[in-house]
């Protein structure tokens, strides 16, 4: 494996960063009643995003979930428009007509997020397709979670990626829950990435919260799929640390589950790398949370004094 | 000008549009080689080949799926779902999805898709394969709907379809397939969505009607003459966009209306319209709107119970003088 740069490691640390202080604001907007809408949090599963984005080029394209905006932010988002969204202004990334479910951005390759589980998985397969056709030589990633590996649309459009050998990886984020069904009652095999061998693909299960290891294995993976060598099915098994949505009692799990998983945390387990290998000192890495903070800090204010969209939006983009 | 089958001017419309513009493709279950289930696609695996004429495994929420990401990412796809009775299968990719990823996205993405399917009964193929869903489609915005009537709309409407920025679906009729022959230009025109066709002037009774319904009435206009009836026939070519301008006017003229569809009665598109004609027209009508549809059960497979669900000559003959008395 190549060993990453320190200038690359320390850009990960910060869209990490960026991903963990974005929700952990988007909850406290939910908290106080700010957020007009619902959504679903990231944290806790940010090496997945990060390191499979980071291992890409920013011409390469992505499908999204529910649970998009660690994936979006990775994508390169802009951190204020997105704020925006959530709180449904007409400067938002989808002028407050998508909200935290629909956080598209095609112009850096982001084809979108999805309220539907599962519900990208055929649109990805079909942007591999346009890939292939148009012989661009981009590779697609399409991430959905746990949740999403049961469902018929799963089945149908990797297979079709398979007999095609589109150049796409199914990222499947294994965050331990369906809302509060556990995935060990809603499969009955060990590892997801088994289906694979359904298709006739490479199926790989790695840890989800190591993100030099999700890196480093879709570069590998990257740079063969983009050879038309066929699609992959990538588990990446991590954790989700807030509830489902914004309302979850979350009666399915107990504390100290959550807080053993707290305990793994992927960016904290990047910063210790970086000390103790002495990439970086904690000086620097303070420094990078204080910027996010500050960045943080900026889209807010941008997203609080947005103006709404004007009524008249509520009939416009329906059709090109 | 020559006539030729409603299923050849579909042809010959796909295999202009695929000459004109690389980026159009065909997908969908058993067109290349088969030729599509009723033969529509014949010819056209020969002529561009693998690439262009994608046969997939029998996937249709998938097919619709692929078809919107391959439309979002700069392709045009021209899918092919073999009976409308299998696009309830496909209706998140279609309705969740396609259909609203443009407004979802504030306006930056684009879905250039058409779907082709084949809606109606008279097939003896019972109720899974017999059933008119253009009501079900109709109730998405983002989603345009073409039901041609006649070869000339068939190849028209579907070249337009191919040019539209946004996810169409088409219609066919299987019974208009090698049914019904009609003049179509040679070279490649479009006929534009939003705009009816007025088959016929009158003066009594606006008879509106849609795909099959219209040969149908078109086959017994000189009985209704017989009974003194002078109709102007409108077939509205696409229900989405509705032109309903111009069935208002005619409205407006005749006094009366009588709208005909293969649909099931509650919910049908002709309620919609009926409504609107209410709305529009209310001053100008002599006499309550009939509607002459399918009745509201599953299409039987027997044909005598078959013909009794599908609007008959017979019932368009008295709902169109009832609308007279």
């Amino acid at each position: 494996m190549p060993q990453l740069k320190k200038d690359m490691l320390l850009d990960m640390l910060e869209r990490m960063l960026q991903i963990r202080h974005f929700e952990q604001q988007v909850d406290k907007f939910y908290m106080e009643g700010k957020v007009h809408g619902t959504g679903h949090l990231y944290i806790g599963m940010e090496a997945i995003a990060v390191g499979s984005i980071f291992a890409i080029s920013q011409d390469d394209l992505i499908t999204s979930t529910h649970r998009g905006h660690g994936h979006c932010i990775a994508k390169g988002a802009d951190l204020s428009r997105m704020m925006a969204e959530l709180l449904g202004k007409k400067t938002g990334y989808c002028k407050g007509k998508g909200g935290s479910m629909h956080i598209a951005d095609i112009e850096k390759g982001n084809l979108g997020a999805n309220g539907i589980v599962g519900g990208g998985i055929a649109i990805a397969t079909g942007a591999a397709l346009t890939v292939k056709q148009t012989c661009s030589g981009q590779v697609v990633l399409c991430f959905f979670g746990d949740g999403a590996i049961n469902q018929g649309l799963f089945h149908e459009a990797a297979n079709m990626a398979s007999i095609w050998s589109l150049p796409i990886i199914y990222i499947c984020e294994n965050n331990q829950y369906g809302m509060g069904f556990p995935v060990k009652k809603a499969v009955n095999i060990q590892k997801l990435s088994d289906r694979a061998a359904a298709y006739g693909i490479k199926g790989l299960t790695i840890d989800g919260n190591d993100v030099i290891g999700v890196h480093d294995t879709v570069k590998d993976l990257a740079s063969s799929v983009r050879k038309m060598s066929g699609p992959v099915l990538l588990e990446c098994v991590s954790y989700r640390w807030k509830g489902h949505s914004r309302m979850d009692a979350e009666r399915y799990r107990t504390k100290q589950e959550v807080e053993e998983w707290k305990k793994k945390c992927p960016i904290k387990r990047l910063q210790k790398y970086l000390t103790d290998s002495a990439i970086a000192t904690e000086k620097e890495l303070q420094d990078i949370e204080k910027k996010v903070e500050g960045q943080i800090a900026q889209a807010v204010d941008f997203a609080v004094n947005s103006p709404f969209p004007d009524k008249n939006e509520a009939m416009t983009d329906i059709y090109a | 000008m020559r006539e030729i089958f409603y299923l050849d001017a579909i042809n010959e419309a796909l295999s202009q549009a695929m000459t004109e513009d690389e980026r159009v493709f065909l997908i969908g279950e058993d067109i290349g080689v088969y030729g599509g289930a009723f033969g529509v696609t014949l010819g056209l695996l020969e002529k561009f080949g693998p690439d262009r004429v994608i046969d997939t495994p029998i996937s249709e929420p998938a097919i619709v799926g692929i078809g919107a990401g391959s439309a979002t990412t700069g392709q045009r796809p021209v899918v092919e779902i073999m009976f409308s009775d299998f696009l309830l299968m496909t209706l998140d990719q279609l309705a969740n999805q396609a259909a609203k990823m443009r407004y979802m996205f504030g306006g930056k993405a684009k879905v250039p898709m058409v779907i082709r399917t084949t809606g109606g009964g008279g097939t003896g193929a019972a109720a899974q394969h017999s059933q008119s869903i253009e009501s079900v489609l109709l109730h998405f915005p983002g989603l345009k709907i073409a039901i041609p009537s006649n070869p000339y709309d068939a190849k028209g409407l579907l070249i337009s379809a191919i040019k539209d920025e946004n996810p169409v679906i088409v219609i066919e009729h299987k019974l208009l397939y090698k049914k019904v022959k009609g003049p179509v230009p040679e070279e490649m025109y479009s006929v534009e969505f939003g705009k009816a066709n007025v088959i016929k002037e009158g003066r009594d009774v606006t008879v509106v009607a849609t795909s099959y319904m219209v040969q149908k009435l078109l086959g017994i206009v000189d009985k209704i003459q017989a009974e003194g009836i002078d109709m102007e026939i409108i077939d509205p070519r696409t229900i989405k966009p509705l032109d309903i301008d111009t069935i208002v006017a005619s409205v407006k003229k005749t006094g009366r209306a009588v709208l005909i569809e293969e649909a099931c009665y509650t919910g049908g598109f002709t309620s919609f319209l009926a409504s609107e004609i209410s709305l529009r027209a209310f001053d100008w009508l002599d006499a309550p709107v009939q509607r002459i549809t399918g009745l509201d059960a599953p299409i039987p497979y027997s044909v005598v119970l078959e013909n009794e669900v599908i609007p008959s000559e017979e019932r368009i003959i008295n709902g169109i003088k009832k609308a007279l008395l």
